[in-house]
């Protein structure tokens, strides 16, 4: 089971393997698409990669209340708990 | 008359070149694209053809890692020659709703169509991720140009095999003609250098098998020719209404006097042995072009190596041209760069626009005992032009009997 810190920090590696923006601008307050300007294509992709590094299973309706960077992180620690 | 079309930017990524400059330095040197894979793959599937001439720079040398990320290596290629094609052309502040792409494949995303079922079978559709289906779809290219460019007239994909490139032009100069354009980004692409296509088009026996010596196995008119040797790249060429060019004082390399194609309506793959539809296209385009047979200089020949494939085209040529075939220095530069499949059109009609600019001809490499059944002016070192008109012209034939051939002249 990783921190928060851990599973932001995979989180921030993976948005930017995605979409090339800087590890340390994936904060836990961000939005995906108002901040990070996320389309949902690349949000599927880094969904489908966060299940795979962190272990857990993200389903497609919970996608649409992960708005920001924490919400992220909330769900896949509760999901790894 | 019909609007006269010029061309004015030209782009390559090939086995010989990564950019126009490098590839065209080697064309007229003599060089061979063809290299044994290293890739685990070959051994890995005991492949009976075990080289291939794959691109001289990767593209992920060039775009960003996030481009390359959502592109597959067809569409990277793409955009990289589109974008030389267009940083050479000098087009700057243009109508983009007058802008278009016709851009080509052969068969498109082939590469992430395979990854993604491998994904499938190993990991579940969980992991086949969202962007594979605009990385597989044909399309892709042209869709990807487009947006690059912001070119809104329409992006437009011919796919007719090994013909495509050259029909990528027949459309794009359809396009000014017709008034629906006045720039087009035309070119083909291709990124096919897998074990699938590999093995099939070797099934097809249509793959040499020199393995020990690939820089010596693409050899058109060679009578030891024993198939192609597969390359993979992309060319692209901005062509442009000429009133266009003229207003914004561009520099023009050439003009594409004229277009043809035909189709055979013989057999899906095997050339017409007496090469009918190659001939009507030929004489379609001349006459596209207003000029007479006996005007043709240069000819970029199809020629893809192949027992079967070199002696229609010369048949074709010498019904066309007539007793005028013997003053036609004809170079076959898939000796160099391989066969780029749906992009090897494009990459030799860079070649012929670059050949009439610069009235020098790219060579012919591995031709050491020439097919006695195929007489023909082969360029074998480099040779030039002496003044006068040029008239040019680049063939590209495909399986399921597609013929397309286009015109050059100078200007």
């Amino acid at each position: 089971m990783a921190s928060n810190e851990e599973i932001l920090a995979g989180l921030a590696e993976i948005v930017n393997e995605e979409t090339g923006l800087a590890p340390e601008s994936v904060e836990m307050d961000k939005s995906f698409t108002d901040d990070l300007d996320i389309d949902s294509i690349s949000m599927m992709t880094i969904v489908v990669n966060a299940e795979e590094k962190f272990g857990v299973r993200i389903p497609d309706e919970e996608v649409k209340n992960l708005k920001t960077v924490g919400d992220a992180v909330s769900f896949i620690a509760s999901a790894q708990a | 008359m019909p609007r006269k079309v010029v061309i004015t930017g030209l782009g390559a990524t090939t086995p010989i070149g990564g950019d126009v400059p490098t590839m065209w330095a080697n064309a007229l040197k003599g060089v061979s694209g063809a290299r044994t894979i290293e890739a685990d793959w070959v051994k890995e599937y005991d492949l009976p053809v075990t080289f291939a001439a794959q691109v001289s720079t990767p593209a992920s040398e060039v775009l960003t890692r996030v481009e390359a990320k959502r592109m597959d290596p067809s569409t990277q290629f793409a955009v990289v020659a589109a974008r030389e094609a267009w940083r050479d052309s000098g087009l700057e502040d243009i109508d983009h709703d007058r802008l278009a792409v016709s851009f080509a494949t052969g068969i498109g995303g082939v590469w992430t169509l395979l990854d993604a079922w491998d994904t499938l079978k190993a990991k579940g559709h969980r992991r086949v991720l969202p962007m594979t289906v605009p990385m597989l779809m044909p399309n892709g290219p042209a869709a990807a140009v487009s947006l690059d460019l912001g070119a809104r007239a329409g992006a437009h994909t011919p796919v007719s095999a090994c013909a495509s490139g050259t029909e990528a032009l027949h459309q794009g100069l359809e396009l000014i003609r017709s008034g629906k354009a006045d720039v087009v980004m035309c070119g083909g692409a291709e990124a096919a250098i897998h074990p699938m296509p590999i093995a099939a088009f070797a099934s097809m026996h249509a793959l040499s098998r020199r393995n020990d010596e690939p820089e010596r196995a693409s050899r058109p008119y060679d009578v030891d020719r024993d198939g192609f040797v597969m390359g993979e790249g992309a060319g692209a060429l901005v062509i442009e209404a000429e009133e266009h060019a003229l207003a914004r004082g561009a520099r023009i390399y050439g003009e594409l006097a004229g277009t043809s194609v035909t189709a055979d309506a013989y057999h899906i793959t095997a050339p017409d042995p007496g090469g009918l539809g190659a001939t009507r296209a030929l004489k379609a385009a001349l006459f596209d072009a207003r000029v007479q047979p006996s005007d043709v200089v240069h000819v970029n020949a199809h020629a893809t190596s192949t027992p079967v494939g070199d002696k229609p085209e010369y048949v074709a040529l010498k019904t066309a041209l007539g007793k005028h075939v013997d003053n036609v220095a004809v170079s076959a530069t898939k000796s160099q760069t391989g066969h780029l499949l749906g992009a090897s059109g494009a990459v030799e009609a860079v070649m012929t626009v670059l050949a009439v600019y610069e009235r020098t001809l790219p060579v012919t490499i591995n031709l050491e005992n020439q097919d006695p059944e195929i007489p023909l002016d082969v360029v074998t070192s480099e040779r030039t032009l002496p003044a006068g008109d040029i008239v040019a012209l680049s063939n590209s034939f495909g399986f399921g009997g597609h013929n397309a051939v286009i015109v050059i002249k100078n200007v």
